[in-house]
């Protein structure tokens, strides 16, 4: 077809067929598939958004009954939900904090350095991230009952760091692995020195990372049952609440805070986006 | 002439008349080997150099010949296994890049992807604790001289290929090093744009008068480029010496198929007379050889493809002249390539300028002639050196020399 110009005849050819009908209209399954994908994953989230407007009377939020803002208006009426939901956030900002640092280095090291340990230190890594959550928590708990260590809001913090560092550590390795070791050698040959070099080029190139590690820990974080439900001790945080409440009956205030949460996530991640692409 | 006075005196040249002696960069027995495991690769090895100041000198060999090694222990990001690096006459081993006074310009280029091109420039700048309003000048200046000053505000990622490497240039000669280290600066660069950097980098270092080291794989930048030229192979310095020198009387087999084409002639040396010899060439043919011989020697020569004239009838018998068949016939306009093939199979090509007096063209297939001045027989120095008894000299004002006439 592309050749047509090169020969505009050639009479050896049937006829051609009208030029309108020769792009044949082909089905971009492509974009089918990603709306699935996409409905899939949002249907579910829009379905909670979505309740957290219903003028819901009974106990059971399951049911459309009618537009409201009224649930927004009481999102903090019960008082326990209210305190779980803030152990829960100031639980996840802190594991952001310290897996973040932590997996950050560890990333570093891996992607850049060859020590000791390197292989085994990958092979931990990925066993912490494929182990089932049910082993993890139930060995976490004997390891804090053999410590003699209190469960509750500190043995929490460090369960979800020990669970979320490896995805700070994978996220942040992979781009160090990508970046060019010759920018710090420019950096190095322009007269700074290792720490002005670590600072200046090598620490805003992985930024994007270190953040997009920092939310996955944040996300992972707040949302975890099994492990927590381990080694809570007293503590309740915003997930062990739901769980707690739903043979009596969830009220619409979960999918109000479910609803912030999500908001809070989608600009965290937005943000991201746009720091990464102001950066390249 | 000798050969070996010869390189010596290349060695020891200097084609800058300097007020200080110093060199700006000199290597002494300079080696490099890297080890991976049991393995070990020799990436450079004994090199000696001197590079004077001011002086735009080239490093020039094939892949993985060592240029680059060369240039990352001169710039600090690879200490020497061997040897020592002097910069202006300091030792400067163990000294960190960013305690030596030379700036590198990567062949990736290496741009600060997340600073603007002024911060990039500014870069250096302000890590040696230049004041602020000066640094904005010497930028603005820089980015000037590589007709960069309305980018400033930009992102390395929003410039072309060009504009990207004027800007390494920039960031590093901002900081007036008393050396411009260049690897291979113009390797992603297309034809066009190569060439026209290539005037650029001439004019900006006449410029700014600073010692440049540039690393290149290609010959014709090297030779059109530099005051002089390090050829390199394998991790050794093969020759060293200006672009004439080294495409007109290579000092070895390697250089001289390495410059430009060359036509490699094998013989066995006869009688020597007038201060030159006949040299017996496999075929039978005997040419004639500028350089005096010791008769039964084995001769390595070259002739350069544009010495040789090619005709059908039989040429001058002062000159030096061969038989052959011509195989094959490139036409390029201006010029016409010949491939013509002697009785033992010997190639040789012969670049013919198509002047108005340019005799008809000899087609594939016709028996020709080539002749070429006996001068340009030249007899590469290697093969006297690495194959016992003969001497070579005859030049008459060499000590050594043997009257064999
Ligand atoms: N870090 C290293 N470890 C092991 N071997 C190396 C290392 N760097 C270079 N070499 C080897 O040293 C030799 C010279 O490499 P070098 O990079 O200096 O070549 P080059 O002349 O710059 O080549 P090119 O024109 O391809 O850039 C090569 O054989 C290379 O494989
Ligand atoms: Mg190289």
């Amino acid at each position: 077809m592309s050749t047509d110009t090169a020969h505009p005849v050639r009479p050896d050819t049937t006829p051609r067929a009208a030029p309108a009908a020769r792009p044949r209209r082909r089905i971009d399954w492509g974009k089918y598939f990603t709306w699935a994908v996409l409905a899939w994953l949002f249907v579910p989230i829009t379905f909670m958004i979505a309740f957290s407007f219903n003028d819901v009377s009974g106990r059971h939020n399951v049911r459309w009954e009618g537009f409201t803002l009224r649930w927004y208006g009481q999102a903090f009426a019960y008082r326990d939900l209210t305190e779980a939901l803030l152990y829960s956030l100031a639980i996840a900002l802190l594991t952001m904090l310290i897996a973040g640092i932590i997996g950050s280095l560890l990333g570093l090291a891996l992607g850049r350095h060859r020590f000791h340990g390197k292989n085994s230190t990958n092979v931990v890594m990925f066993a912490a991230i494929s182990a089932p959550e049910v082993v993890i928590g139930a060995a976490l708990l004997s390891l804090f009952l053999l410590a003699g260590v209190k469960a509750g809001f500190v043995t929490i913090v460090i369960a979800h760091v020990m669970f979320t560092v490896s995805f700070v550590a994978i996220t942040v390795r992979a781009r160090v692995i990508t970046l060019d070791p010759k920018l710090e050698e420019a950096a190095r040959d322009l007269g700074a020195g290792p720490w002005t070099t670590f600072r200046l080029v090598t620490l805003p190139m992985l930024t994007p990372a270190i953040m997009a590690g920092g939310l996955l820990a944040f996300a992972l974080s707040i949302d975890d049952y099994i492990i927590t439900s381990f080694v809570s001790g007293e503590v309740t945080t915003f997930p062990l609440w739901i769980w707690g409440s739903t043979r009596v009956g969830i009220p619409p205030q979960v999918n109000v805070m479910g609803t912030l949460i999500f908001v809070v996530g989608v600009l965290l991640a937005v943000v991201n986006v746009i720091v990464a692409r102001r950066r390249r | 002439m000798t050969i070996t006075a010869h390189e010596r005196a290349d060695m020891s040249r200097s084609p800058i008349a300097g007020t200080d002696p110093t060199p700006a960069i000199s290597l002494h027995g300079v080696s490099k080997v890297y080890r991976s495991g049991s393995e070990t690769v020799t990436a450079v090895r004994e090199v000696d150099l001197n590079i004077e100041r001011g002086e735009f000198f080239s490093l020039l060999g094939p892949s993985g010949c060592g240029k680059t090694t060369t240039m990352r222990m001169i710039a600090g990001f690879d200490d020497p296994t061997d040897g020592e690096v002097r910069l202006t006459g300091n030792d400067v081993t163990g000294v960190p890049p960013n305690h030596r006074d030379v700036n590198m310009v990567f062949q990736s280029y290496a741009l600060f992807p997340h600073m603007s091109v002024h911060d990039n420039v500014a870069f250096g700048l302000k890590r040696s604790g230049v004041a602020k309003r000066e640094i904005s000048g010497r930028v603005g200046e820089m980015l000037d001289l590589v007709e960069l000053g309305d980018r400033a505000g930009h992102k390395p990622a929003q410039l072309s290929g060009g504009q990207q490497q004027r800007v390494a240039l920039a960031r590093a000669l901002v900081n007036r090093p008393s050396a411009l280290l260049l690897d291979e600066p113009l390797g992603a660069l297309d034809l066009k744009l190569r060439q026209s950097m290539q005037s650029e980098l001439k004019r900006i270092q006449r410029e700014v008068g600073i010692t440049f080291v540039y690393v290149t794989h290609d010959q014709g930048e090297a030779l059109t480029m530099s005051d002089r030229i390090a050829v390199m192979n394998e991790g050794i310095v093969e020759q060293l010496g200006s672009p004439a020198e080294v495409y007109e009387r290579p000092a070895t087999r390697f250089v001289a198929g390495f410059i430009g084409t060359s036509n490699l002639l094998t013989g066995t040396a006869g009688e020597a007379r007038d201060g030159g010899s006949d040299v017996r060439l496999a075929d039978d043919h005997v040419v004639r050889a500028g350089t005096a011989l010791l008769p039964g020697a084995a001769v390595d020569m070259t002739v350069r493809p544009e010495k040789i004239r090619i005709t059908t009838h039989e040429p001058d018998a002062a000159l030096s002249r061969v038989r052959g068949t011509v195989t094959d016939t490139v036409y390029l306009g201006s010029a016409t390539h010949y491939t013509v093939r002697l009785a033992d199979g010997t190639e040789i090509v012969v670049f013919c300028q198509n002047t108005s007096d340019a005799l008809e063209v000899a087609e594939a297939g016709s028996a020709v002639w080539l002749s070429w001045q006996p001068q340009h027989s030249y007899v590469l120095p290697e093969a006297h050196a690495s194959r016992p008894a003969p001497h070579t000299p005859a030049d008459p004002s060499d000590e050594e020399t043997h009257n064999h006439a």
